[in-house]
């Protein structure tokens, strides 16, 4: 089995981003850039599988600007064997991304695409199942266990109430929430291994997809302050105030 | 210029998010539809009826949407689509499974946790785990859309609206529903309740996780959350997961205790009413949202606060 897992290189979760003073979007010059961590445990699915067998290939793609090179190094330091790069400046949205993931599904012919479940910076939770979609297959999205058979999978999901499972035909997709795994940390010998590893470019024009912005940013703006309140001495004051002050017990 | 609202629902008995919901939807258009799909799904069809701002119900029932299976559920609200300009989906994991579905199918982007309408074709939305506000316009002809619940008041009751019943779609055979492990509880639902108890790492461990926070929650008669650090610690289940991609909550009461305030936290509650803190550490970021913070061991003052309610 081929499994294809896209990554996208995303503002580090540990950076609080500022919102630019002309409201244009937010500023990320010299910001630590990192793998959105959905991602990586996308990355981490895919490289256990192969080692318990049931995968033969993996392949990491990135859609965005030439320095997610440096993100699909990092997936194949993973244990991703090979990587596709499809370059654009355009900051694709999630279902220009759909698209040319479809158009790469088309291409390698993967019989599972494992995503992450939402990225961090745009905080969509979209591609995962629009690529289904697009493709008319199966999903099963925000999995904590993935069972692979033969010509199907079962995957556990974590939903508002609980788990539910659920067992799709292949091909399909998938999409990894946190408690899926814990990625391994990647050691120097397969980063400089991961270097090696093939890489191809291309770009939206070379698959056929149109990445025009169907979703205006009108502006972008800090989210309302919440002010910081009191620091209260003890629990006697703290119970007073939330009866008397705050009304809320 | 009519909007359809998908319902979230367990047959019996319609989701409160799709209360929230119906306010979006009311906030686009005048004419707001339900869509109820389920099996044996005719009480919470009435229940969707009874909504004030609702004017017609959808009803589309057979055993092929008794799971609410993403595939099957997206081709039902695909079969009646192109009649409105918006459909909107409470943010929930049901709601986020299945409208992305429908937008690529419809070849149209998908506006994703508004908190605000500000016109019909405008809307305001969180990105990097809140800490900026996007306002987008889209240009597409139908709006594929899902709410933020805490961002809008839930509707209230009205007269009955008119119930018509739909073609079931057919099976897709794409997935198939194998089993639910559904946590049974006493307390209130995560993000419905009015006072959370959420705990963090410095709780320590799974079992004094449990002894600390249960008899203050059961005092309050408060849900129970959790920071990602004590979900990934192992403390306490995955769907008590309170932050930016777990659940998104809005008590008139959240008391965060042992949590630092981490911003994907932060994301997740900082629109509670009103927010304590108890933290040994004066610097954790927590304190910087809480109405109230008390710089304690929690170890004591929990136990001490329990007695003093």
């Amino acid at each position: 089995m081929k499994i294809l897992v896209p990554v996208k290189r995303v503002v580090d979760f540990n950076v609080k981003v500022r919102v630019k003073s002309d409201g244009s979007g937010v500023d990320i010059t010299n910001v630590k850039m990192s793998m959105n961590p959905f991602d990586e445990i996308a990355v981490e699915e895919a490289v256990r599988l192969k080692e318990k067998g049931a995968a033969a290939e993996i392949i990491a793609v990135s859609c965005g600007v030439a320095a997610c090179q440096e993100t699909l190094r990092t997936a194949m330091a993973i244990g991703a064997d090979r990587a596709i790069l499809v370059e654009t400046n355009d900051e694709p949205q999630p279902l220009a991304v759909a698209k040319l993931l479809q158009a790469l599904v088309a291409k390698e012919q993967p019989q599972l695409v494992i995503l992450g479940k939402q990225a961090i910076d745009d905080d969509n939770n979209q591609t995962g199942q629009m690529l289904a979609a697009l493709l008319d297959w199966g999903q099963a999205t925000f999995a904590s266990r993935i069972e692979a058979q033969a010509d199907a999978v079962t995957v556990t999901r974590e939903v508002d109430s609980g788990l539910e499972t659920v067992k799709l035909p292949l091909p399909a997709v998938i999409t990894a929430d946190l408690r899926l795994n814990e990625p391994r940390y990647v050691t120097l010998p397969n980063i400089m291994k991961a270097k090696k590893k093939p890489l191809l470019v291309t770009n939206p024009a070379d698959l056929g997809v149109d990445v025009k912005t169907r979703l205006k940013t009108v502006k972008v703006s800090d989210p309302p302050a919440r002010s910081a309140g009191v620091k209260v001495p003890d629990v006697a004051t703290l119970v007073a105030k939330l009866k008397n002050e705050a009304k809320v017990i | 210029m009519s909007v359809l609202v998908i319902a979230e629902h367990d047959h019996a008995l319609l989701k409160g998010a799709t209360l929230n919901t119906v306010t979006a939807a009311t906030r686009c258009s005048s004419d707001v539809h339900v869509l109820i799909a389920g099996y044996n799904a005719a009480d919470a069809a009435r229940q969707a009826a009874g909504i004030r701002g609702v004017t017609k119900v959808l009803h589309a029932d057979a055993p092929q949407l008794e799971e609410q299976l993403a595939e099957n559920i997206a081709a039902q609200v695909l079969a009646i689509a192109s009649n409105y300009t918006h459909v909107l989906f409470p943010a929930t994991a049901h709601g986020k499974n299945v409208a992305p579905r429908v937008a690529a199918k419809l070849d149209v982007a998908q506006i994703s946790d508004i908190i605000k309408v500000v016109t019909h074709d405008t809307f305001e939305r969180p990105i990097y785990a809140g800490n900026a506000i996007a306002t987008v316009q889209s240009s597409d002809p139908i709006k594929i859309i899902t709410v933020r619940t805490t961002a809008f008041d839930p509707a209230g009751h009205g007269s009955a609206a008119a119930i018509e019943s739909l073609p079931p779609v057919a099976d897709s055979g794409k997935s198939v529903f194998v089993g639910r492990e559904v946590i049974k509880s006493d307390r209130p639902e995560l993000t419905a309740a009015t006072i959370i108890v959420s705990g963090g790492r410095g709780l320590g461990s799974a079992e004094k996780f449990t002894e600390v926070l249960t008899p203050i929650a059961d005092k309050l008669g408060a849900a129970l959350g959790a920071s990602r650090a004590a979900v990934d610690a192992g403390y306490a289940p995955n769907d008590w997961q309170v932050g930016q991609t777990g659940k998104i909550v809005a008590p008139n009461l959240y008391v965060a205790i042992g949590i630092s305030g981490a911003i994907q936290h932060l994301a997740g509650m900082k629109d509670s009413k009103v927010i304590v803190a108890i933290n040994k550490d004066p610097e954790a970021p927590i304190f910087s949202v809480a109405n109230y913070g008390l710089v304690a061991d929690l170890f004591t003052a929990v136990p001490e606060l329990v007695q003093a309610l």
